[in-house]
């Protein structure tokens, strides 16, 4: 199996870490991974994705042209990135911040008020990882005990409080329904 | 998932040559290899190093020349521009045959150009860069863990040979995260540096660092004896990879990042039925002219087509590797822009189709 997901979003809302924590699973579970990310004169604010790879295969291009999964956290990214998933492809959307629906017919699309989400919890900073729990929910890429354990092993173990956040930002994204 | 652990490409490399034992860095910093400073600037104080910005890309050469003059494993690292400021020191450092390590993570040009990715730096490799007979060593690798084994044997090549090696990547080797393991060197065979300018202590002759050799007849036997160390590191150090050369109709030859790219296009043709295989230089110089004996050895019909972020350098390099003896083609982006799968597929379509 291959699973090449694009995370995009605004810089600051987390997506090159929910991006890592996906590549960073995979690495665990020993498959081949690959986490490249968009550079150049961007910043808090503007927009900014990666694309992550993981793999029973060597990843051979680590760009991805036809994304399986797209997480979009803004709508510019959703514009972007929405007619280049593959039919069948699974949009995974925090539609807290993208109001439209999708233009295509042949895609799974999955609102999760993601934002608001973690506003309520009030953890606003990790609205990135109830979307990660989502997507690994629907593409069934790892299983949950794996994707907990990947992040885990991520968040800075002299940093309890912020991992304890992190999973339960995840199991909330994982779990949510609607 | 043994000892792996997700890096980025700069800073794998980064630590990589921390382990391989260089102690000394001086660098100037410049998208997209800056982390590549970063990491050393909070590693080598850690380790009892030296970790230096420089005033500029010019003075951290010169350092670089005198570090490597003293003995020391040394390393230097800069983008396309600075690079391009690093020349005179980089002509003087093999005119003195002084070993070091200079990173190119390569970005589109001329001039400032862009920040993206771009194999546009060739030809200044490869081919010279700076002034006088003399060669780099240029490593070519096409994933953050080659990077990685790579600056360990890019260390070595330069202490055995006494010369500078580049390793050229680019913006996307550089920025990209990938598992990598690192694996313990063994430095132990290398040959002792008794040429360095270590001081004396009035026990042993003078070691002189110099490139300035005014009488004609000097210049040229030096010149001449380090051909023959060049000649050496041909038969020697030559390393690429090679994939269904036997009976391939269409040989793509590509390197770094653009040699994965190839690859994908390469299963999407085999797909459709066509037969095509890859060569993937990993020392763009020494080049590897042994894989096209290889692939030209079965006296059949075939095209090479070289795949680069640039407007066509190595293809230059694959026309005398090739000599005539069958067709080169050429397809390349440029400017920082990717080539695709599906662009690279079209054009192998197009020459499996004749229509050209």
């Amino acid at each position: 199996m291959t699973f090449e997901t694009i995370f995009a979003g605004f810089g600051g809302q987390g997506i090159l870490f929910a991006g890592k924590s996906i590549a960073y699973a995979g690495m665990i579970e020993n498959k081949n991974v690959s986490h490249l990310p968009s550079y150049g004169p961007e910043m808090r604010g503007g927009t900014c994705n990666c694309h992550v790879i993981v793999s029973d295969e060597p990843v051979a291009s680590p760009i991805i042209v036809e994304p399986t999964a797209l997480v979009a956290m803004n709508a510019p990214s959703f514009d972007k990135f929405e007619g280049q998933l593959v039919p069948g492809g699974k949009a995974i959307i925090d539609s807290t911040l993208i109001s439209r629906d999708a233009e295509r017919t042949d895609i799974d699309v999955y609102k999760v008020p993601a934002t608001d989400m973690a506003n309520k919890m009030g953890l606003p900073k990790l609205a990135n990882m109830i979307l990660v729990g989502k997507l690994v929910k629907e593409t069934g890429m790892f299983t949950f005990e794996e994707l907990k354990g990947a992040v885990t092993k991520l968040v800075p173990a002299s940093k309890p409080e912020l991992l304890e956040n992190n999973l339960k930002t995840l199991e909330a994204g994982y779990n949510y329904e609607g | 998932m043994g000892n792996k652990v997700l890096m980025k490409g700069n800073e794998a490399l980064a630590e990589a040559a921390i382990r391989a034992g260089c102690k000394h860095f001086f660098g100037y910093p410049i998208t997209p290899q800056t982390e590549v400073s970063a990491y050393m600037a909070k590693k080598m104080p850690k380790i009892g190093g030296v970790f230096l910005q420089a005033e500029s890309e010019v003075a951290a050469i010169n350092m670089v020349y005198g570090a490597g003059g003293a003995g020391a494993r040394v390393m230097t690292s800069s983008s396309s521009p600075g690079i391009s400021l690093k020349q005179e020191g980089i002509s003087y450092i093999a005119g003195a045959d002084v070993p070091c390590v200079i990173i190119n993570i390569v970005r589109g040009g001329p001039g400032l150009g862009g920040i993206q990715p771009a194999q546009s730096d060739y030809y200044q490799a490869v081919k010279g860069g700076g002034h006088g007979d003399y060669h780099l060593v240029v490593l070519a690798p096409s994933s953050i863990q080659e990077m990685v084994d790579l600056t360990a044997d890019a260390f070595d090549i330069g202490d055995k040979y006494r010369c500078p090696v580049m390793i050229m990547g680019d913006g996307m080797l550089g920025q990209m995260m990938e598992p990598v393991e690192f694996k313990d060197t063994d430095t132990a065979s290398l040959p002792e540096k008794d040429w360095a300018t270590t001081g004396t202590d009035m026990k042993r002759k003078k070691n002189i660092i110099n490139s300035l050799f005014i009488e004609p007849k000097d210049l040229e036997d030096l010149v001449l004896a380090r051909q023959k160390k060049y000649d050496e590191i041909e038969a020697n150090e030559v390393r690429y990879e090679t994939e269904d050369i036997e009976d391939a109709d269409i040989i793509l030859v590509a390197y770094g990042t653009t040699a994965r790219i190839a690859k994908t296009a390469m299963s999407k043709a085999k797909a459709k039925g066509l037969k095509v295989g890859i060569i993937r230089p990993i020392t763009l110089w020494p080049f590897p002219y042994e894989a096209f004996e290889k692939a030209l050895a079965d006296g059949k019909k075939k095209t090479f087509l070289a795949v680069e972020m640039s407007m066509g350098q190595m293809v230059d390099d694959v026309k005398i590797a090739v000599n005539g003896r069958a067709d080169v083609d050429f397809f390349g982006r440029t400017g920082g822009i990717v080539p695709t799968p599906n662009e690279i597929l079209n054009k192998i379509e197009e020459i499996a189709g004749g229509d050209k």
